[in-house]
């Protein structure tokens, strides 16, 4: 099904002289313009049958060098990213990457090693890897970590595969439900649907805490273990974990620790501590490497002792002590209960050795210094919005490293919604926080602004939200027009949902289904 | 204020039940509920010829927000579903008791619909 025109789901910003719109390359394109220095010389000859060859070419722009270098750095500059803007995306934990850590990471011995070189010719990367297991055991108190899992993702995948491998190893196979408390991400029931489980939703308390009589009522025989976040969703620490992790052991399920919030608690209390069984961590939140559209990212997975024999492959060991230490990959023939391997080799190695790094860096003390500055931050945001009067949804609670502020009132009052605010935020130079999340809350902003903020940045963002609560009171149809500064303007989400048409016909101007 | 007909049955949970003249139910979402939910982009409903028990997740609702279950409220075997809503999810918002209708029941038993909340107890629900 073809459309007229590409540009019809999306309401642009009027172009002028004075604010060009940044088209698309292939709009620039015309038949035969190249970039000369790159022209080939001579093609050589190719040696495929012809049946394999394409007929037609393939529809690449034709633009010369400095059209693609000027889009290019255009385009990077309409990015709203870490390194330019306040990014308080609640739950995605978008904290500073220290330059560092890149620089070390691409040192060319690491940029360079081939993922099938000798582990002989591996070992200073294999010590690496090493010492990162070693730093992730310590610092969640685990017994075991495999650093394989692509994303926190597959890091879940890998978590509630290994309880199901541990109870299907003692012969117990009516364990087959997975409890996941009704404020959890959607990835955890996604997960534990994925791997043949059925679904269980547990209430949560008013207070935000899961609600320990409907836990009672459910766990049982067929309870394979419950996947929790602590910090919860909800911005609050899960005051009743010992009770929980009591309950549902007694029962025979195990825990599962979703990382998702890890950064709260760093180097302060540790997941094997609370009784949890496994954990899957992002290192791309907590540990810092670059958050990529999609990836990659890292899901590294820590495991209590009886999930030992169950880590997915590969994962590093050491031999020997000081300077006559050796490492080497263990595989199916160390682990042959192993649920096996996530990937060709062992996952994303260079944002591991940003991971590395980053931990390297902090030392032990530092780590207790990102779980303190990051609560510190939130609580004084918190503090900050509640005296100027925004409502928060868990108003008794401490803060833990997020917070969620409510606009329940400013909607029924003056039609102020999360997305307005969202919307005219990016006019004031910030991203916006998480919106629409937790489900539970209605109308609500998730903040986080992660430990990496200093005060200024923090009083500059409070000032933001009045101004645009102050001008939606003045003025409601100003703000639900926002954005204004932005290459294109408030657009059509639910249209775009409905007629999804993102396919690109090179050489026609026209989109297709 | 949302619109919640008095002549109507509901759930806890956002759904409306209305007793049709042949002994079947029709099912939907509240007024209430869609006005939260948002502008519907996806809606999937439940086979005909399941049975469902009663509070089933048995329908997907999504928005650009968010995609939510909707749950049977009575027990009872899936009839006939409202296809329209596959072109036309904004049916749902449009009109959530006329032409929203998710689907068809006939209940196990046509007394359970007599558990279910009247209108002044849903909206001091949701209050």
């Amino acid at each position: 099904m073809a459309h007229a025109s590409n540009t019809a789901n999306v309401a642009t910003a009027l172009p002028s002289p004075l604010n060009p719109a940044e088209p698309l390359i292939f709009e620039v394109s015309r038949a035969g313009r190249s970039a000369s220095a790159q022209r080939p010389i001579g093609l050589p000859e190719i040696r495929l049958s012809a049946k394999f060859r394409r007929q037609v070419a393939p529809g690449l722009p034709q633009v010369s060098e400095l059209q693609a270098v000027r889009h290019f750095t255009r385009l990077s500059k309409l990015n709203f990213s870490i390194d330019t803007h306040f990014y308080p995306l609640g739950s995605c934990t978008m904290k500073y990457n220290p330059r560092a850590c890149n620089t070390l990471a691409m040192l060319p011995q690491f940029l360079g090693r081939h993922p099938l070189a000798p582990e002989t010719n591996s070992q200073g990367f294999l010590a690496c890897m090493y010492e990162l297991q070693e730093m992730l055991k310590d610092v969640t108190g685990m017994a075991g970590v495999s650093l394989t899992p692509m994303a926190g993702a597959q890091g879940e995948f890998a978590g509630v595969a290994m309880i199901r491998a541990y109870h299907r190893a003692r012969n117990d196979l009516a364990r087959t439900e997975i409890l996941v408390p009704d404020a959890a991400h959607g990835t955890n029931p996604a997960t534990a649907t994925m791997l043949g489980m059925t679904v269980r939703e547990i209430p949560t308390d008013a207070e935000g805490d899961v609600d320990l009589d409907k836990l009672a009522a459910v766990v049982g025989p067929q309870t394979a273990g419950i996947m929790l976040t602590n910090p919860s969703t909800l911005g609050v620490f899960e005051r009743n974990i010992a009770r929980i992790a009591k309950l549902v052991h007694e029962a025979g399920g195990l825990l599962y620790y979703d990382g998702a919030n890890l950064n709260a608690i760093l180097g302060e209390v540790r997941p094997g501590d609370m009784g949890f069984d496994v954990i899957h961590m992002n290192l791309h939140k907590t540990f810092s490497t670059p958050h990529g559209g999609g990836g990659p990212g890292a899901g590294a997975v820590g495991v209590s002792q009886r999930l030992l024999p169950f880590m997915p492959i590969p994962v590093v060991g050491k031999a020997g002590e000081g300077s006559g230490s050796s490492y080497r990959w263990l595989d199916e023939k160390d682990l042959p209960q192993t649920i096996g391997r996530l990937s060709a080799f062992m996952g994303n190695a260079g944002v591991l050795l940003r991971a590395y790094v980053y931990a390297r860096l902090l030392g032990r003390e530092g780590m207790h210094r990102v779980a303190e500055f990051a609560t510190l931050n939130a609580n004084y945001l918190q503090a900050r919005l509640r005296d100027l009067g925004f409502d928060l949804a868990y108003p008794k609670r401490r803060a833990t490293h997020e917070f969620i502020v409510t606009l329940k009132r400013q909607k029924q009052e003056i039609d102020l919604t999360a997305t307005d605010i969202a919307k005219r935020l990016l006019d004031y130079g910030y991203h916006a926080p998480t919106v629409y999340f937790p489900l539970l809350v209605p109308e609500c902003l998730l903040i986080e602004p992660t430990e990496t903020e200093d005060k200024e940045t923090l009083d500059a963002f409070v000032a933001a939200l009045c101004a645009i609560w102050e001008e939606a009171k003045r003025d409601i149809a100003f703000v639900k027009g926002a954005p204004y500064k932005m290459p294109v303007r408030r657009l059509d989400d639910v249209r775009a949902a409905r007629q999804l048409d993102i396919r690109y016909v090179a050489g026609t101007g026209v989109s297709a289904l | 204020m949302s619109n919640t007909p008095a002549e109507l049955k509901y759930a806890k949970s956002h759904e409306w039940v209305k007793k049709l003249p042949d002994g079947t139910l029709l099912i939907g979402i509240t007024d209430h509920a869609q006005a939260a939910l948002g502008d519907l982009v996806f809606v999937e409903t439940p086979k005909v010829g399941r049975k469902l028990a009663a509070n089933e997740a048995c329908c997907v609702v999504e928005s650009v927000k968010a995609a939510s279950d909707v749950y049977a409220p009575v027990a009872g075997t899936v009839t006939e579903t409202n296809t329209k809503l596959g072109e036309n999810p904004e049916l749902v918002n449009d009109a959530p008791y006329e032409g929203g209708w998710l689907w068809k029941l006939q209940p196990d038993k046509l007394a359970d619909v007599d558990g279910l909340l009247d209108a002044d107890s849903y909206i001091a629900s949701i209050a």
